[in-house]
Formats: structure tokens, C-alpha cells, sequence
């Protein structure tokens, strides 16, 4: 007798597996994606991450501390006298160099080093490349690491060429470092050859301390920075990791809670899996209350099987996320594309916890999906249960109105919060709550908004409406399902175009010239020496000629450098130059020179307009004025620009890396180009481009970059429809008894199928319509709340009505094909017997 | 504080450059026999002059100076070993960088502990410059870091400050500048051009502090400072060659090395004798005679090294056997080879009458470069 319970648990869920082996296939294959995304998005962040600690462990190696400059570098000066502090137990220099690729447009990293100083505190790197050491005092020597390597197609002997200034020069390739020691794609060289051949006479970037035993490296550090000039900085490595890994943070993080938005849509899924799968089975569950179950044991079995379909599924889910990620990984690279990280292929970096705790949240989110129905059938008498039409009332005990408006209000406050440690943790917080908030809604919705249908005359159509009516509950879960997913996408949607939208006006605007001039494409090795200036400025057909010095600068060392963008500021309103954000701020007389910063400078040092702000231009840190705030989508670590006559005036620095020129009336950007590189002798070393072509590459880039968010976004409307889909077979195979009354009283099976479509026609347009409020609402949400936080750019609101239109559109037919061809697929079967099964 | 990467740092040191090798091995360094066009030769005629040519002289491949000795502690005698080798890297181009390795440091010290049975040793490298490193002309002034050598005041003081160990000694001649060859001038080879610069500073007197383990303490002893300097210091029959360098109780001094060809046969010889009255007689290659009198093998390597020798001189044999047996040099990871380095006693018909340092190279392969 103590076994019986037991065995029919068993066997009434094989027997509900059994019978629906489809409906559980979708249901699992919904956790299993959902799970998945998760988890492949997981590790594809965590594998970049441990990628940035290698590459900033095998740079610094076991330094205490890392002295850093601008992209400029400082004077080597400082080495020898750090080096000589009796603190210090041993000190590295480097000299870093974004170099150009000639003929190409990526830049490669080189790095000079004395190896011997080196080996004193990155012991591995050089130990890896003794053998090498003495060949790399040629001063045409370099050694490329693996990646970089393979990168360029570049073997041992190879000739690398690179630009310097506006001349091409050559290096030959004399060994590969081994591939352990450098994962990124970067080039090393003697720092002496650095310093000559890549123009860097006298400068170095970068110091690496190590301290003798027993010095404390922060009253060090702190009696550090009175030696260091302005602009240089004494940083830990773990923060030096972290700056480098900050960059992408928000991007990342932005793919981690896309991961988690399909988790949470996977979740749903189950959830009205379960509840629907339950709903069917009340009969059948009420037998088994009469036979003598117990509430108890009954809610238990239920829940156990969301339980046995949550593990199953995020068990396979974990093992096709990593698959994913190994996949994505290889093909590229762990910024999907994004530009983030220089890293050719980097490696799986699978961290058991996580993968377990992705496991335990699929699963939980499928008990918790069985758990709410399972409780309530549990406590159902079974008196009622066993009626026919039974379901309908079963949900009405689900009291989730109060609920779902706390959560949504609570929802909005949370969008008030700030960014925590620099992440919009509680907007994201905010999302799901509004999210969860609407679903709990969905019933009283569903039947406030079904109840106001008109009657229609034609037959099927007007059943469909008294169907749904009568049951506004059970649709209230399948619309719930396509808010879930669509909402989500449609955010994603208006926020994503509303970027780009942003962007090309942003283009527009800061794209004025007609032809742009630059010494090398992306690196920093290149610059226009006034004397070529003058033959720019000089070449028939240029109107008009303005320079831009471009430099970088560190102004805490806790934040990445930004950049400095020495340009003319055309007199009148400074808005006529840049697209200011901030309403102009008028100068005192005596103010010190004006300074325009990005919004991503003024929130990362917390600079507004009045302020005064200390820019390490030279040895001796000059005052500057924040006029103003400017939107900048192009230096993720912020951008300062000031005049450049006030520029040159306190460096002497003439140098320019760019140029845009206004032709003069008349002629072509076509005549003037061949002008330009005829007068500028190194011709393959500038690129001369059209504001349209610079217009149409940044867009492209951009698109690049968000080719990945959209393929997450296709990823979590294929799981919303899975659940449509789902819950349209269960509700079909519900009805069987019903399709059978029908055709007993003389309706065709067309007419049926017609019935169910406009049914679905009606629940995925009510979907669709909640999804679109909610969407909107959420994209709010992310423009101004999360990508404000994330990014720190402002962005303006743009919705793209039509592709929404049509998306929706597309959704309703796609809701409507399916629920007609789940009602055809179950009219197939025995509908006189289906009659039956009541009595 | 890190042991494990203390340990490894300090390896990867002597892993370092392909530039350290075994004391009077650097000619290795460089191309044999065949000096490129802008170092300066060795050629007969050239005066050496002091304190000058104690300085550097950067327009030769390599050069080093040299000091071993034996130190007398509170409880037993140790040997000890300084050495600062410049090196000339052959650029192709006159880069206006500071940091144009023109030369090369490296610096080895190490003592020999019977009570501890093997070499305690640690080295230095570095470019020169920034002075940071560096070899002075003019005068004896070399350093890396905070590791120095230095005459003031007409004696030398050695700064080691190291891990393991640290030395502050002063070292004062005795003697005037020992030449060695024809008037300063040393062959290592039947061929005119393998050949250095060379004299020796024996019968220094040491005083100063060794600190080990955290304890200083007071030392005094006798040590010799070798300064050699060339272009094209190996033969390229040389496989290895067998060095010593005495200190004599009675005050006189006596240096003597045979070259080796690969079968093991001596193919070059020299030496000279500084008698106690302060007469000098130097050898010829027929005038020095190596014969192995017990070896020892090394349980790291198998190497066999004839760790005892007797030596005849054409003035004068004596017998020698190691402070310990085990003061082989392992540089395998740098240089491609291992050595035998040490202190030695010296013995006259079974007599001590005085001690010195032994180096023996080539013996575990040939060496090659």
C-alpha cells in the first residue's frame, strides 16, 4: 500500500508525457534555449575577461605598481629616477605605439622593452623569449606574438611595415614570441629601436615597478605622485585591469541581461507550459484526489515534473551554451565583432560555478512555473475540478492585479536610482519588474479588454470572440507570453534606432568639411609637421583648411585617458563647431581658456559646465574653463577639446594628425585628392576620405557592432513564438471536446481552423498591442536610464514606427498560421470519440 | 616575501641575453678570430698605463674585471668571487636612443661555502646608461644598480648588496699592476690575433663586511683581480681551457692557463711568476704543463672535472685541490654550458704555501658559440 501513491504519480506523468511528447519536446526546447543564450553569452564575457587579466598580467607581470602617461608618453627621465629610489627594487620601461599597418586599416601594438629590466619584473615573458633577446638589438628587429602573427599572414623573416609620421618603414619579423606569453596581437621590439625608428626619441609610456620587500605600495604610491610630472600616474595592476576591462563592462553587461531577458522569456515559457499543461489535466488530476491523493502529494508531483523538465532542460541548455560560445569564440572572437578586444581567438574560459548556477536558475524558473498551477490544483475540490469548463475557474483564484501594479510602480521608482559601482543595475531592475508587473496584469487586461470585443456575424469569428471571452484568463497567458517576447524586442528595436538615428545626425553634424586629411588611419604614430600643413592648406582647390591635433590624456589614474582634440574654434557660438548638450556657459573675463567636454568626460570626472579643470598638456598642468558639454559617440573614454591656438600656445606642439578641408567652389573632391597626395610625398601613408564615405563607414561599424544584439533579439522572439505555439497546441488539446460538439452540430473543419485563426489573430493582436505599450515603455527605460548609465552619451528618443508596423504584422499572421494549424493537427484525431471523454 | 618567484626571477637572470658565460670565456661573445671592422684590435706595442687602463675601453668587444680571493670568517675560510663583464653588442646603426645598448653589463658574485657544500651565487645585467650602469674610462668605475666596483683613493671597494649574501669590501694592492704576456699584452692562440690585453692585481689585502642571513660580519682576506680586455680573445681550435690564479704565502704570486683543443690536448699555454722580491717572469707556451691529479664527477650534470691539478711551471710546480669538490657552475639555460669555479689550496711537496681560484671550462661539452 505505501508504494501505490508513488506509482501513480509515475504513471499518470508518463502517461501526460506520453501523450504529448511534442508539447513537452517545445516546452523542454524553451528552457534549453533560454538556459543556453544564457549561458553562451555567460562565458563569451567571462572568457574576454580572463583574456584582459592575462593580457594586463603578461604586460605588467608581477609589477607593484605601473606608471603610466599619456599616448604621448613623458620624458625617460623618470626611469632613471625611479629607478634610483631606494624603494624600488626594480624598474621596467616601455615604449607603447599604436602603429599603422601600411595598406591596411588596423593598427598594430607595438611594444619597446629593455628585456633586461623586463626580466626583472615579467620573469615569464622573457624567459620565453631568451633566445631571441640578442636578435632583437638590431634596430629593424621585432618579434611578433602568435596572433599577430597569424593575423597578418607574417612568418619568421617577414618584412612588417608600418607608418610613421606620413613615411612607410619596414621591420623584419626575426621570431615569434611563444605563444603562451602574449595572447593579444601585438608586435615587441628593443626599446631602443622603438624610441628611434617609431619617432619616440626621449619619450617612453609606461614604468613597471617592482618594490622591495616590505615597502607599502600605498603610502609609496602616494609619495610617488609628487615626483611624477603632470599626466603621469602610479596605478596598481589589479587597477589597471580593471580600467582596461571597464571599457567594454557596460557592453558586456548590456549582453549579459539580453542573455537574461531570453532566460527570463525561456521561463515564461515553461510557466505556461506548466500552467496549460496542468489546466488539461484537472480531470484527470481530480481523479487521482478521489482515488485518495493528497494535496500535498498531488502539488508535489506536479511541481517535481516542472522540476525532472526545468533540470533536463537546462542540463542540455548549459551543454549547447557552451557549445555556442566555443563556436562564437573561434568564429568572433570574444567582442562578437564589437572592436572591443584585440584578441584573435581567444580561449573557452568555462568557470564550473557559473555553469552550475546557470543550471539551478533554468530549473528553478521551471518549478516555480509549475508551482504556482500545482498549488492551485492541488487545493481545487475535486468535485469542480472534474466538470468540464473547469479551467477558467481555477484562475480566477490567481488574485494578481494588486500585485502586478505594486510591481510596476516600484518599477518606475527604480528607474529614478543611480548607477551602482557604474552599472545601471537598477534600471535593468526596473525593466524586469515593469516586465513581471504587466504579465501579473494580464488577467484582469485580458478581461476588461475581451469583454469590450464587438460581436462579429460571421460564425466562426464570432466564436472565436465568445471563446475568448468566456476564458479570458487562459488567453491572458498566451498574450502574456507574446508581451513577454515582443515587448522585449520592440524596446531593443526603438532603442537601437534610436541610437543609430542619433549617430548619423551626430555624423552629420560633426562632419561639416568636405574632404578629411589624415596622417595614419586609426594609429598614433601619425602627424602632419606644420611645414606640411602649409602645402595642405596650399594645394589648389582647398577653400579652406582646419587642423586637429589629437593626444590623450590621463587625468585620474583610476579612469582611462581621454582624449585631447586640439582643433579652431570657429568664433560665434561654440555650437556651431560641436553639438553641444549643455546650455552655453558665457566666460567670465578672467576665467582661464575654455575647455568643451563630452558627456562621457563630464560624467566619468564629474565635470559641469563653470568648472575648472586641470589638463596635464605639458610638464606644468594648465587651468582650463568647462564651457560646455558636447555629444560624443566616437571616444568611449571621453574627449576634451580646446582651441588650438590656446594649444599651441602652451606646448609649442604644431604638429597635427588631421585636416578638414573646404574645397573651394568648383572643384572635386576627385581633382583635389590625387593634389593632396602629390604634395605630401609618402603617398600610401595618408588617407584622404569624404565626410559621406567617413558617414557611411561609421554606420557600417555601428551596425557591426549591433549585428550581435539583433541576433539575440531574433533568438528571444523565436522562444516567444515557441510559446504561442505551445499554447495554442495545449489549448486545441483541451478543446477537443468541444471541436467534436462542434462538428457534431454541423460546422466543417474549415470553418474550425477559421475559428481557431481568427482566435489567434485576436490573442497575438492583443499580445502584439500590450507588447508594443510595454516595449515603448521599456525602451524609455533603456535610452534614458540604462544607456545614459552604461554609456554616459546622451541619445534621442527615435521609434520606428513603420519596421514595428510591419514586425507586428508579421507576428500577428505568424500567431494566427499557428494556431489554425494546431487546431487542424488535433481535429485529425477522433472528434466523436473526443466527445466522449466527458462522460 | 615571494620565495617561489624570487627563486625564479634570480634563475631567469642567469637565463639572460646569451651574454653571461664563464669568467674569461666572454670571448665567446663575440665572432671568432674575426673582429669586426669597428672594434679596436689587439696589436703589440701599446703601453698599458694606470690608473687609464684600469678604466674601460669601450672600443673592444668584451673586457672584465675580475676579483677572487679567499675571505678568513670567525669559523672557517671562504671563497668569494666578483665579476664585471662589459660587452659590445655589433650594431649596424647609430641609433640616438638612450637606450642604445652600446654596452653591456653582467656581474656575477658568489661564495664558496664548504659548510654548505655548493656555490651561493646572483647576477645582474643591464644596458648602459641613464647611469644606472655603466663603465667608467679612465679609471676603474663599474656598476649595474646598486652593485659596484670602484677604485678610490687608490684602492678598490666592491658593493654587493644581494640576496643571499652581501659584500662591502675593500680591496688594497699590494703590488704594482702584474702584466701578463708580452708587456700587458696575453695569446691565447698560435694565431697572433687571438690575443688580449691583461694584468693581474695579486696580493690584494680584503677588508670589510659580509652579511649572510641577515648577520654582517667583519672579514679580511686576500683576493686578485684580474682586468682583460679584446676582440678576438678565443682560437677557434679552443674547446676550453684550464686557468688558475695564486696568491703565495710568501708574497709572490703565479698565474697560469693552457687552452684546450677538442681531443683534450693543449694547444696553447702562458703564465707568468711574480716572485716575492718583486721579480716577474713570464712563460712560454712549451713553459707550463697541466697535469689532472683526481676528478670529481658532478651528480647534476656527470660532468667529470679534474678538480685537483698539479702544475709545473718553469718556476716553480705545485700541487692544488678545491676548497670543496662541488663548485660547478651551471649556465646551461644562457651560455649553453656549465663550469667548475672555485677556491683552491696550493701545496709544495705536501706543504700549504698558498691559495687562489681554479676555472675550468669546456670540460661538459665543447665550448661554441
Amino acid at each position: 500500500m505505501a508504494a501505490w501513491p508513488g506509482a501513480t504519480i509515475q504513471a499518470v506523468s508518463a502517461g501526460a508525457l506520453r501523450d504529448n511528447p511534442g508539447r513537452f519536446a517545445l516546452a523542454l526546447l524553451g528552457v534549453v534555449l533560454g538556459v543556453a543564450l544564457g549561458v553562451a553569452v555567460h562565458l563569451i564575457n567571462a572568457s574576454a575577461l580572463n583574456e584582459f587579466k592575462l593580457a594586463v598580467h603578461s604586460l605588467s607581470g608581477d609589477a607593484d605598481l605601473v606608471i603610466r602617461g599619456p599616448r604621448a608618453g613623458f620624458d625617460e627621465s623618470l626611469y632613471a629616477r625611479l629607478a634610483r629610489l631606494p624603494q624600488v627594487q626594480a624598474a621596467s620601461p616601455a615604449v607603447e605605439s599604436e602603429a599603422q599597418l601600411t595598406g591596411r586599416r588596423e593598427t598594430l601594438r607595438i611594444i619597446g622593452l629593455d628585456a633586461f629590466r623586463a626580466a626583472q619584473v615579467q620573469p615569464e615573458l622573457i624567459a620565453a623569449m631568451r633566445d631571441q633577446l640578442r636578435d632583437l638589438f638590431d634596430a629593424e628587429a621585432l618579434l611578433l606574438s602568435h596572433s599577430a602573427a597569424q593575423w597578418l599572414g607574417l612568418d619568421v623573416g617577414d618584412t612588417l611595415r608600418v607608418d610613421v609620421g606620413t613615411s612607410a618603414i619596414e621591420f623584419k619579423v626575426v621570431g615569434l614570441l611563444p605563444p603562451g606569453a602574449y595572447r593579444q596581437r601585438i608586435a615587441v621590439m628593443d626599446i631602443a629601436s622603438a624610441q628611434w625608428r617609431l619617432q619616440r626619441l626621449g619619450r617612453i609610456h609606461r614604468i613597471d615597478l617592482r618594490l622591495r620587500p616590505g615597502t607599502d605600495i600605498d603610502t609609496f604610491q602616494r609619495s610617488l605622485a609628487a615626483l611624477l610630472p603632470a599626466g603621469v600616474l602610479a596605478a596598481t595592476p589589479e587597477a589597471e585591469l580593471e580600467r582596461s576591462a571597464d571599457l567594454s563592462r557596460s557592453y558586456r553587461l548590456n549582453l549579459d541581461m539580453l542573455a537574461l531577458v531570453a532566460l527570463f522569456t525561456g521561463a515564461f515559457l515553461v510557466f505556461s507550459t506548466q500552467v496549460l499543461a496542468i489546466l488539461r489535466r484537472r480531470s484527470q488530476l481530480a481523479t487521482l484526489r478521489v482515488l485518495g491523493l493528497t494535496r500535498r502529494a498531488l502539488s508535489g508531483m506536479l511541481i517535481a515534473e516542472g522540476a525532472l523538465l526545468g533540470a533536463l532542460g537546462s542540463g542540455l541548455g548549459v551543454a549547447l551554451g557552451c557549445a555556442l560560445a566555443a563556436l562564437v569564440l573561434r568564429h568572433f572572437g570574444a567582442d562578437l565583432g564589437a572592436g572591443y578586444f584585440r584578441i584573435a581567438a581567444p580561449a573557452l574560459h568555462i568557470e564550473p560555478v557559473a555553469l552550475a548556477l546557470y543550471w539551478l536558475l533554468g530549473t528553478a524558473f521551471a518549478i516555480a512555473g509549475a508551482a504556482v498551477p500545482a498549488i492551485e490544483a492541488g487545493r481545487r475540490a475535486p468535485a469542480h475540478a472534474l466538470r468540464a469548463g473547469d479551467e477558467e475557474e481555477g484562475l480566477k483564484k490567481l488574485h494578481t492585479f494588486r500585485a502586478g501594479a505594486a510591481l510596476i510602480l516600484s518599477g518606475f521608482a527604480l528607474t529614478a536610482a543611480p548607477p551602482v559601482n557604474g552599472l545601471p543595475v537598477f534600471g535593468y531592475g526596473a525593466i524586469a519588474l515593469i516586465l513581471l508587473g504587466t504579465l501579473l496584469l494580464m488577467p484582469a487586461l485580458a478581461v476588461m479588454t475581451l469583454a469590450r470585443l464587438p460581436a462579429w456575424r460571421f460564425p466562426p469569428a464570432m466564436l472565436a470572440v465568445a471563446q475568448l471571452q468566456a476564458t479570458p484568463r487562459q488567453v491572458a497567458i498566451s498574450i502574456g507570453a507574446i508581451v513577454t517576447s515582443f515587448s522585449l524586442m520592440v524596446a531593443m528595436l526603438i532603442m537601437v534606432g534610436s541610437f543609430r538615428q542619433s549617430l548619423e545626425e551626430w555624423l552629420t553634424g560633426m562632419l561639416p568639411a568636405d574632404l578629411y586629411v589624415r596622417a595614419a588611419r586609426s594609429g598614433d604614430a601619425g602627424f602632419f609637421t606644420p611645414e606640411q600643413q602649409a602645402r595642405i592648406a596650399a594645394t589648389p582647390g582647398v577653400g579652406h583648411a582646419r587642423f586637429m591635433r589629437s593626444r590623450n590624456l590621463l587625468l585620474a589614474p583610476e579612469r582611462p585617458a581621454v582624449f585631447l582634440l586640439a582643433r579652431e574654434i570657429a568664433t560665434g557660438p561654440a555650437s556651431a563647431t560641436l553639438p553641444l548638450v549643455s546650455a552655453p556657459y558665457i566666460l567670465p573675463s578672467q576665467a582661464p581658456p575654455a575647455a568643451w567636454i563630452s558627456e562621457v568626460a563630464a560624467d566619468l570626472h564629474g565635470l559641469r559646465p563653470g568648472d575648472e579643470i586641470l589638463l596635464p598638456l605639458d610638464a606644468q598642468p594648465s587651468l582650463f574653463t568647462v564651457a560646455g558639454i558636447w555629444r560624443d559617440y566616437a571616444r568611449q573614454t571621453g574627449a576634451i577639446v580646446i582651441d588650438r591656438e590656446t594649444y599651441i600656445a602652451i606646448t609649442g606642439d604644431r604638429l597635427a594628425n588631421e585636416a578638414a578641408l573646404w574645397l573651394a567652389s568648383g572643384s572635386t573632391p576627385r581633382e583635389v585628392e590625387p593634389a593632396l597626395r602629390e604634395r605630401l610625398s609618402a603617398a600610401q601613408s595618408i588617407e584622404i576620405t569624404t565626410a559621406r564615405e567617413m558617414r557611411g563607414e561609421s554606420l557600417s561599424i555601428f551596425d557591426r557592432t549591433f549585428a550581435v544584439t539583433y541576433a539575440l533579439e531574433v533568438v528571444a522572439v523565436l522562444i516567444g513564438l515557441f510559446g504561442v505555439s505551445v499554447s495554442f497546441s495545449a489549448q486545441a488539446l483541451a478543446r477537443r471536446r468541444e471541436f467534436g460538439v462542434l462538428r457534431h452540430i454541423g460546422m466543417t473543419r474549415r470553418e474550425i481552423g477559421l475559428m481557431l485563426g481568427c482566435e489567434g489573430a485576436l490573442v497575438s493582436a492583443l499580445g502584439v498591442g500590450f507588447g508594443l505599450a510595454l516595449g515603448w515603455l521599456i525602451s524609455l527605460i533603456l535610452v534614458y536610464v540604462i544607456n545614459r548609465q552604461s554609456f554616459h552619451w546622451s541619445i534621442d528618443l527615435h521609434v520606428p514606427w513603420l519596421a514595428l508596423a510591419a514586425l507586428a504584422a508579421v507576428l500577428v499572421a505568424a500567431a494566427s498560421v499557428t494556431a489554425a494549424w494546431s487546431g487542424r493537427r488535433v481535429m485529425s484525431d477522433d472528434v466523436v470519440g473526443a466527445v466522449r471523454e466527458d462522460w | 616575501m615571494h620565495p617561489f618567484l624570487s627563486v625564479s626571477r634570480r634563475r631567469l637572470l642567469t637565463l639572460l641575453g646569451g651574454l653571461l658565460v664563464a669568467p674569461h670565456a666572454l670571448g665567446q661573445a663575440g665572432k671568432r678570430l674575426a673582429p669586426a671592422p669597428h672594434f679596436a684590435a689587439v696589436v703589440p706595442g701599446f703601453t698599458l698605463r694606470f690608473p687609464r687602463d684600469e678604466g674601460s675601453h669601450p672600443e673592444f668587444r668584451i673586457e672584465w674585471w675580475y676579483a677572487t680571493g679567499w675571505l678568513e670568517s670567525a669559523a672557517k675560510p671562504l671563497g668569494f668571487q666578483i665579476t664585471f663583464f662589459r660587452a659590445r653588442p655589433e650594431l649596424k646603426d647609430d641609433n640616438p636612443s638612450a637606450f642604445t645598448p652600446r654596452q653591456i653589463l653582467i656581474a656575477h658574485a658568489a661564495i664558496s661555502d664548504p659548510a654548505l657544500g655548493r656555490l651561493q651565487h646572483d647576477q645582474r645585467i643591464a644596458r648602459e646608461g641613464f647611469a644606472l650602469a655603466g663603465a667608467a674610462q679612465g679609471r676603474l668605475d663599474v656598476w649595474i644598480d646598486d652593485w659596484s666596483l670602484k677604485q678610490r683613493d687608490g684602492v678598490y671597494l666592491a658593493r654587493i648588496p644581494s640576496r643571499d649574501f652581501s659584500f662591502d669590501f675593500t680591496l688594497a694592492a699590494t703590488h704594482r699592476p702584474m702584466l701578463q704576456g708580452n708587456k700587458g699584452l696575453s695569446r691565447k692562440g698560435p694565431r697572433p690575433e687571438s690575443a688580449s690585453y691583461y694584468y693581474s692585481l695579486p696580493q690584494l689585502k680584503v677588508q670589510g663586511t659580509l652579511t649572510r642571513a641577515g648577520r654582517a660580519e667583519s672579514v679580511g682576506g686576500t683576493a686578485w683581480l684580474d682586468h682583460e680586455w679584446s676582440s678576438s680573445y678565443l682560437d677557434r681550435e679552443a674547446a676550453g681551457w684550464d686557468w688558475i690564479g695564486i696568491n703565495l704565502d710568501d708574497g709572490g704570486a703565479l698565474m697560469a692557463f693552457q687552452m684546450r683543443s677538442a681531443q683534450g690536448a693543449k694547444f696553447w699555454a702562458g703564465g707568468s711568476y711574480l716572485a716575492g722580491n718583486g721579480v716577474q717572469r713570464t712563460f712560454e707556451p712549451g713553459e707550463v704543463e697541466f697535469t689532472p691529479v683526481r676528478r670529481w664527477r658532478s651528480p647534476r650534470t656527470g660532468t667529470d672535472y679534474p678538480v685537483a691539478w698539479r702544475i709545473r711551471t718553469a718556476a716553480l710546480t705545485i700541487d692544488i685541490a678545491p676548497l670543496m669538490d662541488d663548485q660547478e657552475n651551471d649556465t646551461r639555460a644562457s651560455t649553453g654550458t656549465i663550469y667548475w669555479e672555485g677556491a683552491v689550496r696550493v701545496l709544495q711537496d705536501g706543504e700549504p704555501v698558498g691559495r687562489g681560484y681554479l676555472e675550468l671550462t669546456g670540460y661538459w661539452r665543447r665550448l661554441r658559440l
